[in-house]
């Protein structure tokens, strides 16, 4: 136990750092806040400014395209995150193997991750291209298509081949985590468990999947709450459309500020994104919490 | 004799270097984009005569996508002193601008005998209630272009004059198997389909709102959308172009996969430069056509301004080199591009030569432009439109559902 004057010590180191920090995240928060309860417009000269209470807030909610944003958001969050988890530990578990050329491979599977996101997106444009794309080209010689078609410009297709993107730039940050937790999972444990008669998948899921399941929740709330706000990789490949297809909530933010220049309203849907991200972060401790005291990994 | 030149030089240099004595050192902030209109090349071009006749003043020039220009003008506003000097704006965010307090008020500084020399359809591009927010530039609309060769083996001697006309010849032209898809639009979700729809629109003789409401569900507009669709339906418009901007219509178009686009002036010179281009020589230029009985031609203004931004600290130097870019002379220097602003240009030698059928339609097209929306709230009321009219060229909606759902929305905006 810390004394008195070693408290106040530690409060003292603390508190230029704590400054900082209130100053770049407390401030602007509060400020967002307060801007979400105006009527407050982006303009080149000076304009009254009006409290209205809650008036943003019913607007947003009560607008069936923000409604049907949110659908769409968390149906993105949830595929892709989803697939990456999967992708990620299978990748993992894979690289873990000793074989030939598995280093060169280790270093290999990070590339996709350290594209950045715009290029991604643009690249995979190209991929996705109706009339020159490779995918069309490939898809048709391995027979799986008899005519070229539209995958981003069809509303049908258009969210699903954003996901893929996504996915295939984001699934090494979780390989990697889960092949650094991998390699913590005692050999003896896993020789055990196979002397015991337990099969490769009960050993999967029973010794290495709790053993990774710590670093693992850690990267998943990362990509959750990453894809929940998700608004570059869509705004470059398909703006939203076709038809509104692909328009994540984020956007709704960028066109209040942006494009119809109602930063009151704008704040407004920042603060319902923000506010289901912390829902997430949330449900996130709560879930730590909970494998703490359970006491594994 | 050389001295002789040298001091004829000498002096005609001197008096250029006396006029602009009035002009302090300075760096000016110009932002334009890349694509469409004049390329980066051109006014790099005219920015090194400005500079060369103008010493103490360089400009500094940054180029981004159109989709971009819009928001960077707005956040720009509040960079003070850092921000920019000139600004190309569209023709859709005058009222906007102004409503805002982002564009300086020129009218004074523009000379009375301008108003008359200059086309009326390019005076609307910077005027909001009575006042001038900048100098029109980019004078331009969307062209019908269609390709002579496809046309010829189709045994079609003259370019439609009617929208109607247009599809029987484009049915033709896919019935003798010439082209999978004669038409090619650019249909995304985006201000590219909303100026194709305005063409059909003014084609059609409608109106978008009437005394201040939606007026779009009804009348012209409505034939708009329905005759969209109708050449999605019979396989007469590339399916494709529900995903293409102006630049994919001019690849297909040049690639010789189409009979007929509609784009800007730009595509002229480009789709008949063999270096761009498969059907260079092949490529001849018309006003977008009409519908019997209401209109013998149809077209969209497209134009584009330049402003001073409200918080430019350079607010006369600005206004120097956009006068230089606004000349008529130097528009006439670089017609091929883009077309000038100035009605004596269209009888200019220089300007004509080459491009004697797009001057032709761009003395029809350019006395029938007619105007998006004049609203502050008019990225809104796009958006809207954008996203209804794509739905039902997806197959998603009924031109009525999504025309009465897209009213409704616009009611809705705050």
């Amino acid at each position: 136990m810390l004394g008195r004057r070693q408290k106040q010590e530690k409060w003292m180191l603390l508190a230029p750092a704590m400054f900082v920090l209130a100053l770049i995240t407390l401030v602007p928060l509060a400020n967002t806040l307060w801007l979400s309860f105006t009527d407050t417009r982006i303009t080149a000269i000076a304009t009254p400014v009006h409290f209205i209470g809650l008036e943003n807030y019913v607007y947003a909610l009560t607008d069936p395209d923000f409604q049907a944003a949110l659908y769409r958001t968390l149906y993105f969050t949830i595929v892709s995150v989803g697939l990456e988890g999967v992708l990620g530990i299978a990748v993992a578990v894979l690289l873990n193997q000793p074989f030939r050329g598995q280093l060169v491979l280790r270093a290999l599977i990070i590339l996709p991750w350290a594209v950045p996101t715009i290029v991604n997106a643009v690249a995979w444009r190209l991929i996705y291209q109706p009339d020159y794309g490779a995918l069309n080209s490939l898809l048709y010689q391995l027979g799986l298509i008899s005519d070229y078609r539209s995958w981003i410009g069809d509303p049908s297709t258009a969210m699903n081949m954003v996901i893929l993107a996504d996915v295939w730039k984001n699934f090494p940050l979780v390989a990697y985590v889960a092949l650094a937790a991998l390699q913590t999972v005692p050999g003896d444990l896993l020789k055990a468990a196979a002397i015991e008669g337990a099969g490769p998948w009960k050993r999967f899921r029973s010794i290495t999947l709790p053993w990774i399941a710590g670093p693992l929740l850690v990267v998943m709330v990362l990509r959750t709450i990453e894809a929940f706000r998700v608004f570059d990789i869509i705004y470059v490949m398909t703006s939203g459309g076709p038809a509104d297809s692909t328009k994540t909530a984020s956007f709704f933010i960028y066109q209040e500020y942006f494009n119809y220049l109602r930063s009151g309203s704008g704040a407004s849907y920042a603060v319902l994104v923000a506010g289901i991200s912390a829902v997430l972060i949330l449900a996130y401790y709560s879930v730590a919490k909970r494998q703490a005291a359970g006491g594994t990994a | 004799m050389k001295a002789i030149k040298k001091l004829v030089l000498g002096s005609a240099l001197a008096t250029l270097a006396m006029a602009s004595t009035a002009l302090a050192d300075t760096t000016l902030n110009a932002l334009f984009m890349s694509q469409a209109a004049y390329s980066e090349d051109d006014i790099k071009s005219m920015t090194a005569q400005f500079e060369a006749a103008n010493p103490g003043v360089k400009v500094s020039l940054e180029f981004v996508p159109y989709e971009a220009l819009h928001d960077k003008i707005i956040a720009a506003a509040g960079a003070g002193d850092d921000g920019y000097d000139v600004v190309l704006f569209d023709v859709i965010w005058p009222a906007e601008f102004a409503t805002g307090g982002f564009l300086t008020d020129v009218s004074d500084r523009i000379p009375a005998a301008y108003t008359d020399e200059v086309f009326e359809g390019a005076w609307t591009t910077v005027e909001y209630e009575g006042k001038r927010y900048g100098m029109p530039w980019i004078l331009d609309t969307k062209y019908l272009f269609y390709n002579t060769e496809i046309l010829a083996e189709a045994g079609i001697s003259e370019p439609p004059k009617t929208w109607t006309e247009l599809m029987t010849q484009a049915r033709q032209i896919k019935e003798k198997g010439l082209v999978e898809y004669p038409l090619v639009w650019s249909w995304s979700q985006s201000e590219a389909m909303i100026c194709d729809f305005t063409t059909l629109t003014a084609a059609n003789d409608g109106k978008f709102f009437d005394a201040g409401e939606p007026a779009f569900t009804t009348g012209g507009a409505k034939d708009a959308v329905t005759f969209m669709k109708a050449t999605l339906d019979e396989g007469l418009t590339n399916p494709a172009s529900r995903e293409y901007f102006e630049e994919d219509v001019r690849r297909v178009f040049s690639n010789g996969e189409a009979a007929f686009a509609l784009n800007w002036t730009y595509m002229n010179a480009l789709a008949n430069d063999p270096k761009e281009s498969k059907v260079a020589g092949k490529v001849k230029v018309v006003s977008a056509p009409g519908v019997e009985g209401k209109s013998t031609a149809s077209s969209v203004n497209g134009s584009m301004g330049l402003g001073i931004p409200a918080n430019s600290p350079h607010a006369d130097e600005a206004w120097a080199y956009i006068s230089f870019l606004t000349q008529k002379d130097i528009q006439d220097d670089y017609a091929k591009l883009s077309l000038p602003i100035w009605k004596a240009s269209y009888s200019e030698p220089k300007v004509m030569e080459g491009q004697e059928d797009l001057i032709a339609a761009a003395k029809e097209s350019i006395a029938v432009m007619y105007p998006r929306p004049l609203v502050p709230s008019y990225t809104e009321v796009s958006d809207i439109l954008q996203k209804n009219i794509h739905q039902v060229l997806l197959d998603q909606a009924g031109v009525d559902e999504a025309l009465e759902a897209a009213a409704e929305r616009v009611k809705r905006i705050r």
